[in-house]
């Protein structure tokens, strides 16, 4: 496990990766537009705008899924010292403040039109808009001071104590009355979507997937290449 | 080598104490997060005054009534009570009997007068061949759950294309 | 020819539908942008700053003769 995590072997190994996750990118997007836009089936309900689905469920799994990515790594740093486990956590946050930001938006195109509304103060949605403040939170904790290590750290509990609201958001649905509908795919009897939508979707997921991992790795390298930049200056100024 | 352990420790107790933190906050607030109530929570709260609120139900199968206008009439039923709505404005899409719906308003001799009314769906997603198929093979009542919380109450009267 | 207008319909929904297609491809597009050009910026910079680093310390060696 260190072996790939000291920060000049993840530069190597990383590079090579780098164009196997892009072209993946591309080839999963590709096919999963292609399937969710045209090949798919309307909904009995909600005719041709259950297409939103397609981008507004991925994105708000990835939003999840990057939260949990981030916090882990970031108690990985917090605990161990691993300065690769910080890059990765910092890393994290902007994609996932993305994946927040998309399922936000998308959620509001769909529900003016099948809710009547672009928005509610129900649970499921305000605990997805406190998610996206998290991510806001921690980036700018995380740049707030001077020491990259400090503000490492402050960010990291930041990124654990939010931890609290993952599974509030998940189980929103199931623990009280909300507008938004309980989940489709992960539960409890098997998904409720037919397979000519469910595999569309899981298509866009796992193209979500690809372009997280991708555009963390330039992000982690883009970081690792920072902190050499950092060393080097500090080198030219005291040595 | 020790600092690590302590440092380990302190953050799963952290976590720990969070984690218990959050559920007694959760358990603590319960219904007061609810969007909306049921009819019998409506049934069971006694006089409400002139209180705005949320009441959500599925709509009840031939309750709706076109008046003048855009003025509609529905019940919203949560199948053990129901609760008569009068509306006057543009319905949602998914308006539908047998569907969910969300009602804000005021509660006026017994007649929930709606200033707006949004509609839920349910978890359940198919082609619309599918759902007709399955209504024939008379198989419906195994698809999803929210037909089991309808109470395998009759199809939705115009729920597909 | 028709068909595409059905299609960019969308049943009705297509001033729904596009719009969440296009906020997502902008937004994905746009990070992955920045975070490519980012660190090729860093790159570039470290590169130059690695040979006038290289550059300093072959000076005083060749000058001190």
């Amino acid at each position: 496990m260190t072996r790939f995590a000291n920060p000049n072997r993840f530069l190597r190994w990383s590079g090579r990766l780098l164009p196997w996750l892009a072209a993946a990118t591309i080839l999963l997007f590709g096919v999963g537009l292609y399937l969710a836009l045209i090949a798919s089936p309307p909904d009995y309900q909600q005719g041709e705008s259950v297409r939103i689905m397609y981008v507004h469920v991925p994105a708000a799994w990835m939003a999840l899924f990057c939260y949990v990515a981030m916090a882990g790594a970031a108690a990985v740093g917090l605990i161990w010292r691993h300065p690769l486990a910080d890059i990765v956590a910092k890393a994290s946050a902007p994609i996932g403040a993305a994946f927040t930001l998309l399922a936000l938006v998308t959620g509001a195109l769909w529900g003016k039109p099948m809710w009547g509304t672009w928005w509610v103060w129900d649970a499921r949605l305000t605990s997805v808009l406190v998610l996206f403040f998290l991510y806001l939170g921690y980036i700018a904790l995380n740049s707030a001071f001077d020491d990259p290590g400090r503000g490492a750290r402050a960010s990291a509990i930041l990124a654990l104590v939010g931890l609290v609201n993952v599974p509030i958001i998940k189980f929103s649905v199931d623990w009280w009355y909300t507008l938004h509908q309980p989940a489709s795919v992960i539960r409890a009897g098997g998904p409720a979507i037919h397979p000519s939508m469910l595999w569309p979707l899981l298509l866009m997921a796992a193209a979500f997937t690809c372009y997280y991992l991708w555009v963390l790795a330039v992000r982690v390298r883009g970081e690792i290449v920072a902190h050499k930049i950092r060393a080097l200056r500090l080198r030219q100024a005291y040595g | 080598m020790k600092r690590k352990h302590k440092r380990l420790t302190f953050v799963a107790v952290g976590l720990g104490l969070l984690g218990l933190a959050a559920a007694l906050f959760v358990s603590a607030i319960g219904d007061s997060v609810a969007f909306f109530h049921s009819p019998s929570d409506l049934a069971n709260q006694g006089d409400l005054g002139d209180r705005r609120i949320r009441v959500g139900g599925l709509v009840e199968e031939g309750s709706i009534e076109r008046g003048h206008g855009t003025e509609v009439r529905f019940r919203v039923t949560d199948l053990a009570r129901s609760v008569p709505v009068v509306y006057v404005g543009i319905l949602p899409d998914l308006f539908r009997e047998g569907q969910g719906v969300v009602a804000q308003g005021r509660l006026r001799g017994g007649v929930f007068v709606a200033e707006e009314v949004l509609a839920r769906h349910d978890e359940t997603y198919m082609p619309p061949e599918v759902a007709e198929a399955l209504k024939q093979a008379g198989t419906w009542q195994h698809m999803g759950q929210h037909m089991e919380a309808a109470g395998a109450a009759s199809m939705p009267a115009d729920g597909y294309q | 020819m028709e068909s595409l207008v059905t299609f960019v319909e969308m049943g009705g929904y297509g001033r729904f539908v596009w719009p969440a297609f296009a906020v997502t491809a902008l937004v994905l597009a746009g990070l992955l942008v920045q975070s490519l050009r980012t660190l090729k910026g860093r790159e570039a910079q470290l590169s130059l700053l690695q040979g006038s680093l290289d550059r300093a310390r072959r000076r005083p060696a060749g000058a001190g003769r």
